[in-house]
């Protein structure tokens, strides 16, 4: 605890953001927040995904995303002075600078050349002097020194000529930062998610850097989703859910159960869904996973092994980034996956899109404008489009050869008017393009077309991203409803912990590419918090 | 997953040259074809020596007007032609007013930058709104412009523009002849030093302008302006991030492009000293981007050595293709062919090859 006499002394905050609100189209996505980091301060910003953490940094980065959508309430202040940020290039004059989470490196310079990138340092020369300083030789010697200083605050040893395509990526998130601590009056530094790609030895490596720099007098706002690291390196945790602060923890006060606990925390009312005939269990296995690996850009899996109960709705749940979309995926045959998928004693052959669908499993995609919709195409041909090209339905077989089949335009009608009255599509008719239909109609166009092809198992990704609050209900209702009465299994994805413990059987949490475990949708917040976070809460069941 | 895959073989360790070769692949491939050519072709190698370093000097400054839009990530720029235009512009008017000599030439050569000047900032234009497809939109940028310079020295000359010299205009008044003599500004670059070294006559005052050129795109690639351009050409979104202008940087990339060319097709026409007004400049693009393919460039890098190296071949080739042709089966016009072929076949495969390697990596 820091004493009242030090309070005195040190009232000086390099960053102070005091009730800081955020509208977008009138959605509240960040009430009246505060958060003040003082120099040589580590300052760490958790909660889950869309809590509203990378919203709050936009904000103090001053990017056009915030401006174009009506600015935001607050006020910011650097050393104490007001100040008003409404570009990147503004927050940078301002002192404060950003490790981003993906990189922006050019991989074809050599590390000096991307710590100086665009602020390269040069002499001027016989043309310059008459066309001006863009023609002035670079001056590599002096360049290449001013790195090094810069290296060396961070206690990194890298040849600094070498090209940085070649480098390890923890080594590239350290030619990141050497390039923000290289420029001049740097004062707040923000790192978003930084050691989320990085391995364990590269993280405790730099952390220890942030750690010096800290030491430096740099104010550093660390925003991560690994507890143990944030209860390691900060000394205070603003805790953010739902674009609210809900706690404050200095250092000894922090522990991760109970961040964690802040983090999920939200009363979730299991409200009784109807009972089945039959409960599902582990006598009858409809899709087993072994081992499998998915090499989706982003969202990696590994070793992956889960049984999937025929008749259930099981929950994938975790974090960005962690691989928990990937699964669908890669059963789908999207991405190029290794391992074993036995469905009903059959094995599923991997990379093949057209045979896990003739495999009667179906897919709600999460990139539903990319990959899921004709978007120019009509209502009705999205929802026959796969049965259709897999099942050979919709068709007239006047002749016995495939290619001379012509679609049926009355079944195909009948049918569409079926489904968007079943699963409520809000359009102006079967002939509407799908593009003008909102998200939450495009995303029961979605489920038509998967429904289509009557599938034993339903995969939903992300199925309520993007989507109204009302529309999300409607469309949980709707898997819940085809799960009951159909008797259809549901493989579900969402990043939106409450929605899966609303409508689950199981949850499966991944972390970093490998399931933790499977919990009960009633397992306490904590629970799931540490398990989101890699840990092994108690309530665990054995995967 | 990368973990789960059995590891990939490593390629054989043997001959540490395979990878200087693999890298070279191209440029060794027709230095072969050029060497087997010659030696069908039986042709004398005094006469082959002045052919190639005349067309040296004649043509690889078209060619060095390609690299820093390359450096500069817009591909292989191809409206070039649009530079060639600018320069016959330019001779035309010279060729009107009746200047002569070297002083004709520098003229011609001032007189057609601030032309060119402003079709690279045109076409600079039209690219950022095509990024992505610049290679393509060059081209046919190219077809374009070609039909507006059509249309000003065939109908305008005469009836809108008013032109004195009948010398040069069509015998019906209006529109220019479809072949202009140069001879006021004939070879006034190559004459300006021409040694005659082991009996091959070098146009050394060309070869010292190209080579001041080259110094200059050298020392361009190492200022603060060529380091955005290099920045620009391997990732616009970082270089936008890092607060460089991305458009403005490809603009003056174009400009730089599209004035050398202009100068480049100056020239090529000193040392031919004929203009053919409607055709001279139509090849200049495909043929450049032909040569600095064949020294081993790619859309995405090209070096001032690779620009020299592939004119040598891809001119060497020109040369000796028609003999050779008639040496195997009697026709020398299978040769032309070949030429023609080659020059496409060449753009073709260099970008499938170069499309693969992208995808590769």
């Amino acid at each position: 605890m820091v004493s009242l006499w030090e309070e005195l002394l040190v009232v000086a905050y390099a960053l102070e953001m005091r009730s800081i609100t955020k509208q977008y189209f009138g959605n509240t996505v960040l009430k009246s927040v505060d958060v003040a980091v003082k120099p040589g301060e580590i300052h760490a910003l958790v909660g889950e995904n869309g809590a509203g953490k990378s919203t709050l940094m936009n904000i103090l980065f001053g990017m056009p995303v915030i401006h174009q959508t009506g600015g935001y309430d607050g006020v910011i202040q650097i050393d104490g002075v007001d100040v008003k940020v409404d570009s990147p290039a503004r927050a940078m004059e301002l002192g404060i600078g950003m490790v981003h989470q993906e990189f922006m490196l050019i991989p074809g310079f050599s590390v000096v050349e991307n710590i100086k990138l665009n602020r390269e340092i040069s002499r001027p020369n016989l043309v310059s002097r008459f066309l001006g300083s863009k023609l002035e030789t670079l001056d590599l010697n002096t360049m290449g020194k001013e790195s090094q200083v810069a290296l060396d605050k961070l206690g990194i040893d890298i040849d600094h000529w070498a090209p940085v395509a070649g480098l390890p990526v923890g080594y590239m998130q350290f030619v990141e930062i050497a390039r923000e601590i290289d420029k001049h009056n740097m004062k707040v530094l923000v790192f978003d998610e930084p050691t989320a790609v990085l391995t364990e030895s590269e993280a405790d490596l730099f952390l220890e850097s942030v750690k010096r720099l800290a030491g430096l007098g740099l104010a550093i706002l660390f925003i991560s989703h690994r507890l143990e690291e944030v209860v390691d390196i900060s000394n205070n945790i603003t805790v953010i859910r739902d674009g609210e602060v809900v706690g404050r923890l200095a250092k000894d006060a922090a522990r991760v159960d109970r961040i964690a606990e802040l983090m999920v925390g939200r009363s979730v009312k299991q409200s009784a869904l109807p009972p089945r005939k039959k409960e599902p269990s582990d006598d009858d296995i409809i899709l087993q996973i072994r081992d499998l690996a998915v090499d989706m850009p982003g969202e990696k899996l590994q070793n992956f092994d889960l049984d999937v109960r025929r008749g259930e709705i099981i929950g994938i749940g975790g974090l960005a980034g962690h691989g928990k979309v990937a699964l669908a995926n890669g059963i789908m045959g999207l991405y190029p996956g290794t391992g074993q998928v036995i469905k009903d004693g059959q094995k599923l052959p991997l990379e093949n899109p057209a045979a896990a669908l003739k495999s009667n499993l179906a897919f709600v995609s999460e990139d539903r404008r990319g990959m899921g919709l004709l978007l120019d195409d009509s209502i009705e041909d999205n929802i026959v489009f796969s049965s259709m090209q897999i099942q050979n339905k919709f068709l007239k077989k006047h002749l016995p050869w495939p290619s001379t089949h012509m679609r049926d335009a009355e079944a195909i009608r009948a049918y569409a008017l079926d489904t968007i009255r079943d699963l409520d599509v809000r359009c102006q008719g079967p002939n509407q393009p799908v593009r003008r239909l909102s998200g939450g109609n495009q995303q029961k166009v979605c489920l038509g077309r998967a429904l289509a092809l009557s599938p034993d198992v339903l995969f939903a990704s992300e199925p309520t991203r993007g989507i109204d609050i009302g529309a999300k209900n409607l469309v949980l209702d709707l898997l819940v409803e085809i799960n009951r009465e159909m008797g259809m299994t549901i493989v579900i994805t969402s990043s939106e912990l409450a929605e899966l413990r609303m409508i689950c059987d199981r949850i499966a949490i991944v972390y970093e590419g490998r399931l933790v475990g499977t919990l009960d949708p009633t397992a306490s917040d904590v629970d799931f918090g540490l398990m989101m976070a890699g840990g092994i809460g108690t309530g665990v069941k054995a995967g | 997953m990368s973990t789960q895959n059995p590891v990939i073989p490593t390629k054989k360790t043997g001959i540490s040259l395979l990878p200087l070769v693999s890298k070279n692949a191209v440029p060794i491939l027709f230095a072969i074809l050029c060497t087997l050519a010659a030696w069908l072709a039986k042709m004398d190698p005094w006469f082959l020596a002045s052919e190639i370093i005349t067309r040296l000097a004649r043509n690889s400054l078209l060619v060095l007007a390609l690299l820093i839009p390359v450096s500069a990530g817009l591909g292989l720029n191809f409206a070039i032609v649009l530079g060639a235009m600018a320069g016959q512009t330019a001779v035309i008017a010279i060729t009107h007013y009746k200047m002569t000599g070297l002083w004709g030439f520098v003229v011609a050569m001032l007189a057609s930058a601030p032309l060119a000047a402003l079709l690279g900032y045109l076409a600079g234009k039209i690219m950022n709104r095509a990024k992505g497809r610049e290679m393509i939109t060059s081209m046919i940028l190219g077809f374009f412009v070609n039909g507006l310079y059509q249309l000003v020295f065939l109908f305008l000359i005469g009836p809108v523009i008013p032109m004195q010299n009948r010398s040069i205009m069509l015998p019906s008044g209006v529109g220019i002849r479809n072949t202009v003599d140069l001879f006021r500004i004939e070879k006034v670059l190559d004459k300006l030093w021409r040694p005659i070294v082991l009996g091959v006559r070098i146009p050394m005052g060309t070869l010292i302008f190209v080579g001041l050129i080259c110094a200059a795109i050298h020392f361009l690639m190492r200022t603060r302006l060529g380091q955005q351009m290099r920045t620009v050409g391997q990732d616009m979104h970082i270089a936008g991030v890092a607060g460089i202008d991305v458009d403005r940087t490809r603009i003056i990339a174009m400009i730089i492009s599209t004035v050398i060319a202009a100068w480049g097709q100056l020239i090529f026409l000193q040392n031919i000293s004929t203009l053919n007004t409607y055709n001279s400049h139509e090849q200049v693009g495909t043929f450049a981007v032909a040569a600095l393919l064949v020294g081993g460039a790619t859309a995405r890098r090209a070096t001032i050595w690779q620009a020299i190296v592939g004119v040598l071949l891809f001119h060497t080739l020109f040369i000796v293709s028609p003999q050779a042709g008639h040496a195997i089966i009697g026709v020398p016009q299978i040769g032309e062919y070949f030429r023609v072929f080659v020059a496409y076949g060449v753009i073709g495969v260099a970008l499938a090859l170069h499309a693969w390697q992208s995808r590769k990596s």
